[in-house]
């Protein structure tokens, strides 16, 4: 679908590395052009049109944003670095100051470290625990497994929409209606799931979410953290200086202006954050329903034509995600990305980042193929046949 | 060299088992992962040393065929070598990675990754445990 309004796709690759990062539609990198051609000046700042200019299109994309996850008010949207960034401020400044030594957050072996490592400082420097919720035999999460090591000290339940080596679904309306009747928060880590599942934050009733743009087929390095607006109001800014602050006295006495600008000081990444907001158009433009029909579909012919194949071993046939994880039977994941690399097929090899999922994945490395609506069953058709033809892996790539 | 030699000498080394032997418990044994500079590789090495030399060395982990061959090739090499033999012939690879000026007579059948600066992607793996090998020599021979 659309492969015309990437300019990545005319250069002779099958890019199936998406849950790395999406490739970008002109029309987002045109966006970005625009605002430094046409009407480059900073946010919240000048009494000019051009500033004016800025500040509505600024301001617009936290109104896109609120829409695209159907949170409650655009307050409640706080432009961020990446979904890394969001994680750690919430981590380090809700979640530090509210939990005590004791506490205890669930997560799982399947997380990425962004979700993890946050909460391990967290664990050594306050005593909280962090605890995983057991996998079943899909290496899925599901209530009924998560009942099981809730107890009264559970605080935060912090866990991936769609994980990133897997791909799996989590059932993420029925953990928060689960958490919230036992007084536990939920965070959610939304980097692979943004753009490719429906989040709704009402529906949903999600405490706090964290995404990145560049995996929503918009620019690096920016991102938005949702938190509801009680939360987010009682959230302490990891970052302090221009923009986020009312007034400061000689004797240090400091107001801080409301949420969520209070979250955003110093000049933002206003190209990325319009950037962002173009992203966001475009998904709607092509229709969410469209493309998480299409990419389902996809992935089906790909794990059913990969099934097909002997020497391919595939660990999550059963999932509904857009990703697939694979070996080549007796082949070191790297081995068979370079081998794929030679034919210009893009794919992810190595633990993607879930270093400790091996302890119940039972195999450290994988190739991994994460799809986008670009993606066509053509693409799928071509690293089949390479795939097929993997017999003489080495005498190609040695 | 053919590269059709190049490619078993690889494979050979990548398929030999004889020094895929861990010594996890053995205080003997200097134990370094080159996992530090990598995401992917895993591979495990343990340095036996008496009297300046080498009297054992192994490793064990998963990694790719360049990362596993070359590791094999390097254990091969250094066995039984004093510390500065061994830190030479590792200076010596690593020139040859690096496309300078080096002595081809001492790195046996090391030389096959002669061009591997033609895979940019894959020096890291030819250098991996190398570079993992070299630091903890150096350490050994400046801590006496």
């Amino acid at each position: 679908m659309n492969r015309e309004d990437f300019p990545m796709l005319n250069k002779d690759i099958i890019y199936f590395d998406n849950g790395a990062t999406t490739l970008k539609p002109k029309c987002v990198i045109d966006s970005i052009s625009d605002y430094y051609s046409n009407y480059s000046a900073n946010a919240h700042r000048g009494d000019y049109k051009i500033s004016q200019k800025v500040d509505s299109m600024y301001e617009g994309v936290r109104e896109k944003i609120r829409n695209f996850i159907n949170a409650k008010e655009t307050s409640e949207i706080v432009f961020t670095n990446g979904c890394t960034d969001g994680i750690n401020r919430v981590v380090f400044g809700y979640f530090k100051y509210k939990l005590k030594a004791g506490d205890e957050v669930l997560i799982t072996e399947s997380e990425h470290a962004s979700n993890i490592l946050p909460w391990f400082i967290l664990e050594k420097s306050i005593g909280i625990k962090v605890k995983y919720i057991p996998l079943d035999s899909n290496y899925e999460v599901t209530v009924d497994n998560l009942s099981k090591v809730v107890n009264d000290n559970t605080k935060v339940i912090s866990l991936a929409y769609v994980t990133n080596v897997i791909g799996d679904i989590r059932p993420i309306r029925d953990i928060c209606e689960y958490a919230h009747k036992n007084n536990i928060l939920v965070l959610v880590d939304g980097a692979q799931s943004i753009g490719h599942i429906k989040m709704d934050m009402m529906v949903d009733d999600i405490d706090f979410l964290c995404a990145s743009a560049h995996k929503m087929y918009g620019p690096t390095g920016v991102g938005f953290l949702y938190g509801k607006y009680d939360l987010l109001n009682d959230m302490i800014p990891l970052e302090y200086g221009g923009g986020m602050n009312a007034m400061f006295l000689e004797d240090g006495y400091i107001e801080l202006r409301e949420v969520p600008v209070r979250f955003e000081a110093g000049t933002q990444n206003i190209a990325g954050i319009i950037g962002m907001g173009n992203a966001i158009d475009y998904i709607n433009k092509i229709g969410l329903k469209n493309i998480i029909k299409y990419e389902h579909e996809l992935k089906e012919y790909l794990v059913s034509e990969l099934s097909k194949l002997d020497n391919i071993i595939i660990y999550n046939k059963d999932t509904i995600g857009n990703t697939v994880a694979f070996n080549i039977k007796d082949v070191f994941s790297q081995d068979t990305a370079m081998y794929l690399d030679k034919y210009n097929i893009c794919v992810r090899a190595g633990n993607h980042c879930a270093k400790i999922l091996n302890n119940v994945f039972n195999v450290n490395n994988t190739c991994r193929i994460s799809l986008a609506f670009y993606n066509t069953k053509e693409e799928i058709d071509k690293l089949i046949t390479v795939l097929k033809n993997s017999n003489n892996i080495y005498k190609e790539i040695l | 060299m053919d590269k059709d030699l190049k490619r078993s000498i690889i494979l050979d080394n990548y398929q030999d088992k004889s020094n895929r032997i861990r010594h996890d418990n053995d205080n003997n044994y200097i134990k370094t992962n080159t996992r530090i500079n990598t995401c992917i590789d895993n591979i495990d090495l343990y340095i036996k040393i008496n009297n300046n030399i080498i009297e054992d060395i192994s490793f064990e982990g998963e990694a790719c065929v360049i990362s596993t061959s070359s590791t094999n090739i390097l254990i091969n090499l250094i066995r039984g070598k004093s510390i500065e033999d061994a830190i030479k012939i590792i200076d010596n690879y690593k020139k040859m990675i690096d496309e300078k000026e080096y002595d081809k007579d001492i790195l046996g059948e090391a030389i096959v990754y002669d061009d591997i600066y033609k895979q940019p992607a894959r020096i890291k793996c030819a250098t991996l445990s190398y570079d993992g090998i070299y630091k903890e020599l150096v350490k050994y021979r400046d801590s006496k």
